[in-house]
Parts: C-alpha cells; sequence; structure tokens
C-alpha cells in the first residue's frame, strides 16, 4: 500500500498531473487532478499549500505547529492522517 | 430565474468530427460536421480565453479524433497558459514518437485513451481500423514512460462485456492511473444501434462485479470510474451534473451545447461562438436556459425529492424514448414513460443484429 511507509523524513509531492490552484472567480482553493477538479477543506488546503516536492512531512507539521501555535505531536497525527488518504486518492506521492 | 447561476466548470472541445475509426456506439451525431466548417485555430483560442475568464477549470480536447487537428499542440499551449487542466481524449491511432513529445512539451496534463476492446480482433472489427490495437498499445506505453498520468477508457457492450476482467488487468499492466468501464451510452450512433450493443443483465451482473473485485485488488493503484446502462437503473444519472450548470460542450462549428447530444433537441435555435459570446450564451441562450434549475419540470419530478440531486435526468434521453424533450427521463421507475425502457429491454433481440457503421466520408485522407 501506498501509504505505509511514512515517516517525518518523508519528502512529499504532488503526483504527475495533479496540482493546487486557486480559483480566483470562485475565490478558494482546488485540487486540479485528471478529469476532476475537487475542494480541499481549510485545513488540507494549508496542508498542500506547504507541498513542494522538497520539504518533508516533519518540516510541514513544524511549519503548521507553529503557524497555528498548536502541539506538533496533534497537528502531526492529523497532517499523516491526511497525507496517507491522499496518497491512497493519488494526489500525493511519497519519496 | 429562480436558481443562482453558477459559473462552468468544463469545457468540452469538439475540435473535429473527423476521426480514423468508425465506432458503431460513437457519440457524435449522425450528420458529422466537414471539415470546412470547423472553427479555426483563432476561433477556438477566442474560445479559451472565454472560457477561462469565466470560471472554467479544465479543457477536454475531443472530437471525433482531436489529434487530426494540426493546431492541438498550440491550443493545449494556449490552455495551459490561462492555467486551464488540459485533457486530451483520444483513441490513440495517432499518438507516436513523433506526435506525443510535441504534446508533452506544450505542457498537456492527462490523456484519456479509449479501446474498443481488450480483444484484438474484435477490437478492430468494431473500429473498423487494421492494425489500430498496436498502435493504442504503443500510445499507452509513450505516456506511461513519460510519467504523464493516463485513463483508459473501455466502451462495453453486448460482445466484449465478458472480458472486463482483463480490461482491468491490461489497465494495470499499461501503467494508467484510471480506468472507465463505461456502458454504451445511447446516443447519435450508439442509439442506432442499441439491439446490437445492450448488454443482458446477467452480463451487467458480472461486469459489476469484475469491477468490485478490481476496486478491492487495485486500491491505491489503480482508480475505477464504473459507468452503467441507464437503461437498467431505477433513477436516471444527473446528466451533466444538471443542465447548464457544470458544462459547456462546443461542437466542431462553434455551436455552443449543454451536452453532446444537445443538437438533437427541436424548436431552439443553437447559440455559435461564431457571432456571440459564450458569457451571453451561458447566462441567457434559451437553450441553455430552457432545462436549467427545476423550473420547467414536469410532474412527478417536480414535487420530487430528487429533483435536486439527478435533475429529473438526461434531456436527451427524454427526448429519443419519449419524443418529448421536456419529460422526465424514462429511466426513472416514476415517469409516465418508463414502460418504454422496459419495452426495449424486453424485446433485445437474441442474435444481436450487425453494426450500422459510423461513416465519415473521406476522413482517412484528411487524416494526417
Ligand atoms: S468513438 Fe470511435 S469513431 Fe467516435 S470519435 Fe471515438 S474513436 Fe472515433
Ligand atoms: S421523478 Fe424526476 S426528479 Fe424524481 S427521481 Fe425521477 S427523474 Fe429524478
Amino acid at each position: 500500500m501506498t501509504g505505509t511507509g511514512l515517516t517525518d523524513d518523508s519528502i512529499i509531492r504532488f503526483a504527475r498531473g495533479v496540482r493546487l490552484q486557486h480559483d480566483r472567480v470562485r475565490e478558494r482553493w482546488i485540487i486540479q487532478a485528471p478529469e476532476r477538479a475537487f475542494i480541499p477543506d481549510p485545513i488540507a488546503a494549508e496542508v498542500l499549500k506547504l507541498v513542494d516536492g522538497t520539504r518533508t512531512l516533519g518540516q510541514i507539521v513544524s511549519e503548521l505547529a507553529s503557524r497555528f501555535a498548536a502541539p506538533v505531536d496533534v497537528i502531526g497525527r492529523d497532517v499523516h492522517v491526511m497525507v496517507s488518504d491522499l496518497t491512497t486518492r493519488q494526489v500525493l506521492v511519497v519519496s | 430565474m429562480t436558481d443562482t447561476l453558477l459559473s462552468p466548470m468544463s469545457l468540452l472541445a469538439e475540435l473535429t468530427h473527423r476521426c480514423p475509426l468508425q465506432c458503431p456506439y460513437c457519440s457524435n451525431p449522425l450528420a458529422l460536421e466537414p471539415r470546412r466548417n470547423e472553427l479555426s485555430t483563432a476561433e477556438w483560442i477566442s474560445v479559451l480565453d472565454q472560457a477561462a475568464e469565466m470560471g472554467v477549470l479544465q479543457v477536454h480536447f475531443s472530437g471525433g479524433e482531436p489529434m487530426s487537428r494540426p493546431d492541438l499542440p498550440d491550443l493545449i499551449r494556449h490552455a495551459v497558459g490561462l492555467g486551464l487542466y488540459t485533457n486530451l481524449i483520444t483513441s490513440g491511432v495517432l499518438l507516436n514518437e513523433k506526435t506525443f513529445p510535441v504534446l508533452v512539451e506544450a505542457g498537456l496534463d492527462h490523456v484519456q485513451l479509449s479501446f474498443q476492446d481488450i480483444d484484438t480482433a474484435n477490437a478492430e472489427h468494431v473500429g473498423g481500423m487494421k492494425g489500430a490495437q498496436a498502435r493504442k498499445i504503443e500510445a499507452a506505453r509513450l505516456i506511461a514512460a513519460d510519467g504523464m498520468p493516463l485513463t483508459l477508457n473501455f466502451v462495453i457492450y453486448r460482445e466484449n462485456a465478458c472480458r472486463v476482467p482483463r480490461m482491468l488487468e491490461a489497465a494495470v499492466e499499461m501503467g494508467a492511473r484510471r480506468v472507465e468501464i463505461a456502458h454504451t451510452q445511447y446516443y447519435g450512433w450508439g442509439l442506432a444501434n442499441r439491439a446490437a450493443l445492450m448488454p443482458t443483465p446477467a452480463q451487467l451482473e458480472q461486469t459489476t462485479q469484475a469491477v468490485e473485485a478490481a476496486r478491492k485488488e487495485y486500491e491505491g493503484r489503480l482508480s475505477i470510474d464504473y459507468v452503467t446502462p441507464d437503461y437498467y437503473a431505477d433513477r436516471p444519472k444527473p446528466c451533466m451534473g444538471g443542465w447548464g450548470r457544470r458544462f459547456i460542450n462546443i461542437s466542431p462549428s462553434g455551436r455552443v451545447l449543454p451536452c453532446h447530444a444537445a443538437e438533437t433537441i427541436p424548436n431552439v435555435t443553437f447559440p455559435d461562438v461564431r457571432t456571440d459570446t459564450l458569457e451571453h450564451i451561458w447566462r441567457e441562450a434559451p437553450l441553455f436556459t430552457m432545462f436549467r434549475g427545476t423550473d420547467w419540470m414536469p410532474q412527478p419530478c417536480r414535487s420530487c425529492d430528487q429533483r435536486e440531486k439527478d435533475w429529473g435526468g438526461c434531456r436527451c434521453q427524454a427526448l429519443a424514448l419519449a419524443g418529448n424533450a421536456a419529460a422526465t427521463d424514462p429511466v426513472c421507475s416514476r415517469a409516465p414513460d418508463h414502460g418504454r425502457v422496459l419495452e426495449v429491454l424486453e424485446t433485445l433481440p437474441v442474435e444481436p443484429p450487425p453494426f450500422r457503421y459510423r461513416r465519415y466520408t473521406r476522413a482517412t485522407d484528411e487524416v494526417g
């Protein structure tokens, strides 16, 4: 399974053909993917904005923790679940 | 208007009706558009500009065979520059190591590659082109090798329904990320060949089981879109996500339609990008407003709790089966004309009749 093996050192990037894009007409973030566009919830959008193919999962978590003044372990758990779900849905890939 | 007007999400750009294949289930209209009527490159560029301005997010280049248009790379490049997600819907027979890199370089995001069958002999019998299967397989190889996301599309009908498990295996082997197992839709040429194409209830059951098994087996590697034949459902599909709500379809000659089959609707003027703006057409053209929302609905839809879920089903199907585009989709078991659907299913021939082939005269010498 693609979701396993996710650690703090995993580098996260978008799968080819998938991207986060700002929809200026509807004023919201969208995920553009093969033959569908979907709307990430506000938290997912914050996570995805940090996915650039160089940051590790750990770096994304600590960045979010400091930005939202929240405990690293709580944020970490949520982000892990979200990233693993998005890899199963072929939005993100882990390397 | 009681409903708020939404911005369109997707543009279906039917660049041409020309195609080297002649599938008897093709959703193109029976009267195919000749090349001389096709929109020019500049006209398509203007369509893309207007669509992006209106909030369209994805553009699907289709046809016919969109790769028959030499300006396809320019149109893709332009769409990419506008931030549109670009999808190519192709038969793959013109996609090779010369033509594909140009599309990659133009920034194409995704390819949907269609197969008539996984069995070569039957695929080429249905598509009417010798050697097509090898070209398609080579096309899939090139796309997968590049890493561009690939969706395979298999249209399912009576003769190939038994091979769905092999199609799913092949999709994984060919490196596809998505596969569509799509039962034939009965519009255009598909409607003309309905008796030859419609699967039996047992076949439908088998394909459903094959899809469910593969969904478990390939989770995370292959996502499967499964489209069942409307005629066997009790409730219609929300055709195009509702009339004039999400999609704009442009025909090769520039007619602006709420769906690709809408040219069958009688007694209405077809809006044209050559003489009007896309925005104005979307808002005001009678073809778009006539079935938008729920105001147009007859009973039983009008007072049905599903009316904003399925939007009363498909207008073109209502026209084809009930003779009235404003009727409840006869697929719905609550529709007064539901008997027509049952009658079609009850009178399926034991031996399917021969196909009536989609012909595009002089298509082959124009393609190249
Ligand atoms: S369905 Fe067949 S004939 Fe029609 S456009 Fe596609 S490949 Fe060509
Ligand atoms: S009656 Fe109309 S709205 Fe209700 S389920 Fe049937 S088609 Fe849909």
